[in-house]
């Protein structure tokens, strides 16, 4: 027994040292169950990154990265373990990739004082950072998407939408249901007539909400869907002779996934996203030469350029660029989770930076601050060409109402605080 | 016509067309069900797994490949060939075939006799099993499925009913083949059960596989052919979703709308699971038509499907077509 417990404290004291000399990123990834699909692309593009970094650079200011994957399998009890079993590890943020996981460790990593990034996804109203000091979702959230979907309805119908038909399909969840106030209040400001059509998860079986689309004839369909979800959907807008290029969908129903069982049906889908896509970027050829051609590729390599892919590497460099801004701030290698919140917090992306990384023109630029936890709010269209197999951006990256939206996160940024006791401040 | 009964009458067909599709999945958890009294949790995912098994053997896709590159150092993906449909459709079911003799040999066997929850338990195993064996051998992707099915609204029904009603309607054209199809596997199981000799050994051992046994019926032969035939029905299901979808993972949770159908068409009846996928589908279509979208902000039919099944339980705990069960002390 004592020679076990010998072995088991040389063992714990190994495996803690090392820790503290490298940047640690954990990855809650899901690479198994109903999502995989879609949890395979994101993970290896955010695994890449780093490995190039390691590789090419010998990590981030010199200090060595060191990945932590987790598989959540996209289950919310399962993302709770993952950063309950890797937060000792020196965690410097989280991606927990999913918003029910976002919800559940929004006051866990509050309380534990470890930076948490939700890009695109989780809570809106964790933009303000008064309130919600270590919870970040720059470069954009839901109801940017949806405010950027209305501008650019508006920039293809001549700029009016008075009397206008606009039908949501939405995943009848927490996440489904983040754009409806958005929504609501841009139906009022530009006049056009909101419907809601709920689909239950997974939404394999949608012919009600399709039909009532063939019914009321909108003139326009904006999709906040997931999974399968999304797939269905596009099939029975094809089945119905839906015009694809009236038919827009939020960043997760945007990836080639969602567009490639319907073939050449879905021509002319549009997505919004808020970085770019395809792979003709420099950093592409780095990535192909320091990784996938060392055969450190976190996956087969076949998902380099697609969306979900460009969405993960894109996560891992604003991570990375945050590591760097915190090493200058606090003069040092090594960081701590609080560090890493400061570079979070201070992280500015200019297109001067983005072209040096390799990544000219890949995202918006932003600034992030103690008030502004959630950047900009620019946003893009894409659109799919089937026979090209591809997507490419339609639009500039464009800012979201924010006259609309700046009301709305303040509103609930408030109710969050009183409920749960914070003082808001800088 | 008015436009609302217009409407009314197109939510009802497409209703119907739909219930066909969840009866579809329900067909297979009847066959087992009925000759062998196991709940078979795995349907679902049998469908997944024979459908990803098509996908993959039309694609020329390499089995187990990710597995065998990680081993072997090597980079295979493809054989650089595709398999016509119907050859594939065969192949699949050699597959199948396999699957339920390697299920009967080495899981059923072995539990003769047991609680059927254990049985059940069993087959919740054999689903999760199946859904990882069905990820390392073709990959998490998401597929097309083109097996030359036609897609879309059916024009003539549109001109047609738009001619005589004034309104067009919308049926698809894949649900029209899934009605067919469906009727032809219903009329095909019942001539099998009927007329053949494996059929109506197979009848037996569902009335009682030990007087079946005493008369030299091979409880494992039958066991085998019943997991085969679900096995069949579940390739036929996993076509029809996997066109409407696409090949993924989230396609074994059609079971899901399988459950309500035999709650109402009883376990044990072929019949049954047609009607009560009809009744499901009309039911859950017209409640949201009527009700569900107009007054309760819609997506009812999930919660409606499994309601309405137990109002039909209250009244008839076996099910429509289910065999009562009469115990004598």
């Amino acid at each position: 027994m004592k020679l076990k417990l010998t072995t088991l404290a040389l063992g714990a004291a190994l495996a803690a040292g090392p820790a503290m000399a490298e940047l640690v990123f954990p990855s809650l990834s899901y690479r198994t169950g109903p999502y995989a699909a879609n949890g395979i692309p994101f993970a290896d593009g955010y695994q890449d990154y780093f490995t190039l970094l390691n590789e090419r650079d010998g990590g981030i200011g010199g200090e060595p990265i060191r990945m932590i994957e987790c598989e959540t399998g996209y289950n919310t009890e399962k993302g709770v373990e993952c950063y309950e079993s890797t937060k000792g590890e020196g965690a410097l943020v989280y991606q927990p990739l999913s918003t029910g996981i976002t919800y559940q460790l929004i006051p866990k990593a509050t309380a534990d004082g470890i930076p948490v990034h939700s890009m695109g996804y989780g809570r809106t109203s964790a933009k303000d950072g008064t309130v919600f000091k270590n919870i970040f979702n720059y470069p954009a959230n839901y109801w940017d998407g949806a405010s950027v979907a209305i501008k650019h309805l508006l920039d293809i119908n001549d700029g009016s939408l008075e009397g206008k038909k606009i039908a949501l399909v939405y995943h009848n969840s927490a996440y489904g249901k983040e754009p409806i106030r958005t929504l609501e209040e841009l139906s009022e400001k530009h006049g056009f007539e909101l419907s809601l059509l709920p689909v239950d998860h997974p939404g394999q079986e949608q012919k009600s909400q399709w039909l009532q689309i063939r019914r009321e004839k909108p003139d326009n369909v904006i999709m906040y869907g997931w999974g399968v979800m999304n797939q269905v959907a596009i099939q029975e807008a094809a089945n119905i002779r839906y015009p694809m290029d009236q038919f827009i969908g939020i960043w997760w129903s945007g990836s080639e996934n969602d567009v490639r069982p319907s073939g050449a049906a879905a021509n002319g889908y549009k997505s919004l996203t808020f970085h770019n896509v395809g792979d003709d970027f420099p950093v592409f050829a780095d990535i192909q030469k320091y990784v996938v051609d060392s055969g450190k590729a976190a996956g087969a390599g076949d998902q380099i350029g697609t969306a979900l892919y460009n969405r993960g590497l894109y996560a891992a460099m604003l991570a990375a660029e945050a590591a760097k801004t915190a090493q200058g701030i606090h003069n040092t290698k090594a960081l701590t989770p609080g560090q890493m919140r400061d570079g979070m917090e201070a992280l500015e992306i200019t297109e001067a930076k983005m072209t040096d990384l390799g990544l000219p023109g890949f995202g918006p630029e932003f600034q992030v601050s103690c008030e502004n936890h959630g950047g900009n709010g620019l946003v893009a269209v894409a659109q799919w060409d089937a026979a090209a197999d591809s997507w490419s951006l339609i639009t500039d990256f464009v800012q979201s109402d924010q006259d609309v939206l700046g009301p709305l996160v303040a509103e609930d940024a408030a109710a969050f605080a009183a409920e749960s006791g914070i003082t808001p401040g800088c | 016509m008015p436009e609302q009964l217009a409407f009314a009458l197109e939510v009802t067909a497409n209703g119907l067309m739909a219930g066909v599709l969840y009866a579809l999945v329900a067909l297979g958890f009847v066959l087992i069900y009925k000759a062998s009294g196991i709940f078979n949790y795995a349907q679902g995912v049998m469908a997944l797994f024979a459908a990803l098994t098509l996908a993959g053997i039309m694609d020329g896709q390499v089995p187990f490949s990710h597995l065998i590159n990680a081993i072997f150092g090597t980079d295979i993906h493809y054989f650089g060939w595709n398999v016509p449909a119907f050859m594939a459709i065969l192949l699949t079911m050699v597959v199948m075939i396999a699957l339920a003799y390697a299920v009967q040999r080495l899981v059923f066997r072995h539990l003769v006799g047991q609680e059927p929850i254990i049985l059940f338990m069993a087959t919740i195993g054999l689903a999760y099993f199946l859904e990882g064996v069905g990820d390392l051998m073709w990959g998490s992707d998401i597929k097309s499925m083109d097996v030359g099915l036609p897609q879309g609204i059916n024009m003539w029904i549109d001109e047609t009913t738009f001619e005589t009603l004034g309104y067009g309607f919308f049926i698809d054209n894949l649900d029209i083949v899934a009605s067919i199809v469906a009727a032809l596997l219903v009329i095909g199981l019942v001539m099998f059960a009927q007329y053949t000799k494996q059929g109506r050994a197979m009848r037996a051992v569902a009335d009682d596989h030990q007087a079946a046994l005493s008369v030299g019926v091979s409880l494992n032969f039958i066991w085998i052919l019943v997991w085969s035939l679900a096995g069949f029905v579940a390739l036929v299901a996993g076509i029809m979703w996997g066109t409407k979808s696409g090949v993924q993972f989230s396609l074994s949770l059609i079971a899901l709308k399988a459950l309500p159908v035999l709650m109402l068409g009883g376990f044990t009846s072929i019949p049954g699971a047609i009607v009560g996928g009809l009744i499901i589908g009309v039911g859950e279509k017209l409640f949201e038509f009527l009700i569900g979208a107009p007054f309760l902000g819609g997506a009812t039919e999930n919660w409606f499907a499994y309601m309405l099944a137990l109002i039909f339980l209250v009244f008839r705990p076996q099910g429509l077509f289910g065999e009562k069960i009469i115990e004598r002390v």
